[in-house]
């Protein structure tokens, strides 16, 4: 029998913190910055600079998670995956927010955060497999507590709320983030997840990357909200508003969300601002929906090189440091490239288990039926030919 | 139970009548009491004891961290269940009508039925959606839609609906404890019927059809809301001078091939009652795999009594569409009894 489900809390519909004046859950004008464009440190109200540590594992994932997006993208190329919707550019965020995470808490991540998933430790191999092609999901969700990539947009924030308020009944110490993009939060699920969350006060952090499309739609097309943080105020959610190229920002903001959860503050709607370098995915051409000196204007703002920039005018990094560093990240890639370039063996008999618990007897039939056509096609001498 | 029982064994020991509604709601009570993950949650499940009556009293009796209302979103209600079970719990959601749990669409079939596959089996999702489903009850628009083949055809869901109070009661604790996802269709029109039964789920499974009544000549097929109306066509027949076989099918994923194909070898002859449209209807699958899998033994095409192809009719038109006694009794007569063939029957 598990710990008394429900013994944790007082109510599960707690009234809502009615309280609150609507000022206090407004994010800012201007986005949350700590360290600017141009490196420099700037104070922020609310947010605490990362310490020298933290700023230089920010900067060391960062770096592989680049190096990995590239790779990624070089191997769709190749042929070795199947789609990649890359992330560069948006590597603050990815890694920001899951740097930020405690072992114990969950990450919800879509198809365009392999990064962050990669970030949190699993084996980008098994991660890929589903962009390879070689099965949806192909790492265990409880072993990082990673949920499965999530195609379809915002279904994945309600999953997030359910996690979360399940374990604020069990008396779990765990806060569940889920990522999303600018278009998401138009479907019906953000609204749902956002409503659910503040009125359960469930420990949830929405992370929002607004890099500026959904597929080739703009920003301007999707809300005519001041900012997509300001989504927040109409659940009684608080939100903030951060510069998405800062993984400072970014850290310390999903820092402060994640330990407002964990005290039962409940949910925080975060919407970083940032910019998808690439197209949306290798089968994309955004030449069709946007010029290229706005992809100038934001690579002129690159996340990485601005951490850099910091460090380097602090003395936590120097030449050496970066060089080791893009080492290992390039020994990464080459030991990526091998592993995906090796033929992996599918088994048809796959598709038939884990429908159900239990095998059904139709399942049973129709993977005889399979089994049977392909032992004749191995007989059949015009087939082999 | 147990006091009773000693006290009055045997023939002296009269078993209570009870609804299906009261059968539901022992379950759940019973489901809460024996496994703590067990939460109860949807609209007005709470105070209001759902708007059939089906939660009433539970969360006075458990307290409103395992039973409570929620937000009014049905794609929210499933989403969050499935976030709940991820971590340990065993969700038992209401949608509060069929044609209401449409937004909760895209939860059930993208994620709900495909989690465990998608994840080779790391993830599984103990959830059970109940759904008061069917018409006959006099209901508006969005009120009576039967929405079974929505579910039936998704893969990874079991779909499940019970037709006595007995049978309500021992589905629901299996579909509880049931690993997988379980589409729970309680047909409304029976919330209210009575049967003397005692409450228990030993020896019932989730994927068994039963024979209500045994017969000879023609084999119906029925479940939820049309096993009465089946039930009376079978005793009107039986004054006509043929004998029905009315089969329940209580789980139309999966099928029960073995009960029913049993039937249908022995009588040669097959009818399946839904109130569900026809057309891509659950009928057009058993009719299918009837004629593939009893083929030699069919004296007669597999006939359908199902809902016209229209959008549920209102109240005071209901009573044209839904399968009645007439209707089942016609499509007997249209068995072809004068083109009996020779007995084809070898081997069976």
């Amino acid at each position: 029998m598990s710990p008394l489900i429900g013994a944790h809390v007082t109510s599960a519909t707690r009234v809502v913190p009615r309280g609150r004046k609507p000022q206090e859950l407004l994010p800012t004008g201007a986005p949350l910055t700590l360290v600017d464009a141009d490196g420099r440190a700037v104070p922020s109200a609310g947010l605490t600079m990362p310490g020298d540590e933290a700023l230089l594992a920010l900067h060391r994932k960062m770096v592989l998670a680049r190096r990995f997006d590239t790779q990624a993208t070089a191997l769709t190329r190749q042929g070795r995956l199947a789609v990649y919707p890359s992330a560069r550019g948006q590597e603050a965020g990815e890694v920001g927010a899951v740097l930020a995470l405690r072992p114990q808490d969950w990450l919800f991540p879509t198809y365009r955060d392999t990064m962050a998933v990669v970030c949190r430790g699993l084996d980008p191999v098994e991660v890929l497999s589903l962009l390879r092609g070689d099965w949806h999901c192909g790492y265990d969700p409880y072993e990082y507590r990673v949920a499965p990539q999530c195609t379809p947009l915002a279904t994945n924030t309600l999953h997030a709320v359910g996690v979360a308020h399940a374990a604020k009944l069990k008396g779990e110490d765990t806060v569940a983030l889920v990522m999303l993009g600018d278009g998401a939060t138009s479907e019906g699920d953000t609204h749902a997840a956002l409503n659910f969350a503040a009125v359960w006060q469930a420990p949830v952090v929405f992370f929002v990357q607004n890099n500026g499309y959904a597929i080739s739609v703009p920003l301007s097309k999707q809300t005519a909200a001041p900012s997509l943080a300001h989504k927040g105020v109409g659940y009684g959610v608080p939100a903030m508003l951060v510069d998405g190229n800062d993984a400072a920002a970014v850290y310390a903001a999903v820092r402060g969300a994640v330990a407002s959860g964990a005290e039962g503050g409940g949910p925080t709607l975060i919407e970083a601002l940032t910019y998808r370098i690439e197209a949306h995915t290798n089968a994309d051409d955004a030449t069709r929906y946007r010029d290229q000196a706005e992809v100038d204007g934001w690579l002129a703002r690159d996340p990485l090189a601005r951490l850099r920039k910091h460090l380097t005018a602090r003395g936590l990094l120097d030449e050496p440091a970066v060089a080791a560093l893009e080492a290992e990240a390039e020994a990464e890639a080459a030991a990526l490239r091998q592993r995906v370039n090796a033929d992996i063996a599918h088994d048809p008999a796959d598709l038939f288990r884990h429908v159900y618990a239990e095998q059904t007897p139709d399942l049973r039939w129709q993977q005889q039926e399979l089994s049977a056509e392909l032992a004749a096609a191995a007989d059949d001498p015009e087939a082999a030919r | 139970m147990t006091a009773i029982a000693e006290r009055s064994p045997g023939p002296l020991m009269t078993t209570p009548e009870v609804t299906m509604a009261t059968a539901l709601n022992q379950a759940l009570a019973d489901a809460l009491t024996e496994d703590e993950t067990v939460l109860v949650f949807g609209e007005d499940v709470g105070p209001l004891g759902g708007v059939f009556r089906v939660t009433d009293g539970l969360a006075a009796r458990f307290g409103d961290t395992r039973v409570f209302d929620t937000p009014l979103a049905e794609s929210g209600i499933v989403g969050t269940a499935i976030g709940m079970a991820m971590n340990g719990l065993r969700p038992v959601v209401e949608m509060q009508f069929d044609a209401f749990a449409y937004p909760a669409f895209e939860q059930i079939t993208s994620h709900l039925a495909k989690l465990r596959n998608r994840t080779r089996g790391r993830v599984a999702l103990p959830v059970v959606i109940r759904i008061p489903y069917g018409g006959g009850i006099g209901g508006v628009e969005h009120h009576c839609d039967s929405s079974e083949a929505y579910y039936a055809h998704t893969p990874g869901l079991r779909v499940v609906t019970p037709a006595t109070p007995g049978d309500a009661y021992a589905l629901l604790r299996q579909a509880i404890e049931c690993p997988d996802p379980v589409i729970f269709l309680e047909p409304k029109r029976r919330y209210w019927s009575k049967q003397a039964t005692v409450l228990d789920h030993a020896g019932t499974t989730l994927d068994r059809a039963i024979v209500r009544r045994p017969g000879s000549d023609v084999t119906l097929i029925a479940y939820g809301g049309t096993l009465g109306t089946a039930l009376e066509a079978a005793d009107a027949a039986e004054e006509e001078g043929r004998s029905l076989e009315v089969i329940d099918l209580r789980s139309l994923s999966p099928f029960d091939d073995e009960t029913v194909t049993a039937s249908v070898r022995r009588t040669g002859r097959a009818i399946v009652v839904h109130e569900a449209s026809r057309f891509c209807g659950y009928g057009a699958e058993v009719a299918a795999r009837l004629s593939e899998q009893c083929f030699h033994y069919l004296e007669a095409p597999v006939l359908r009594v199902a809902g016209f192809d229209i959008p549920y009719p209102p109240p005071h038109l209901e009573e044209y569409h839904l399968p009645s006694v007439d209707r089942i009794l016609d499509a007997v007569d249209r068995l072809q009894w004068q083109e009996t063939r020779p007995a084809v029957k070898a081997g069976g």
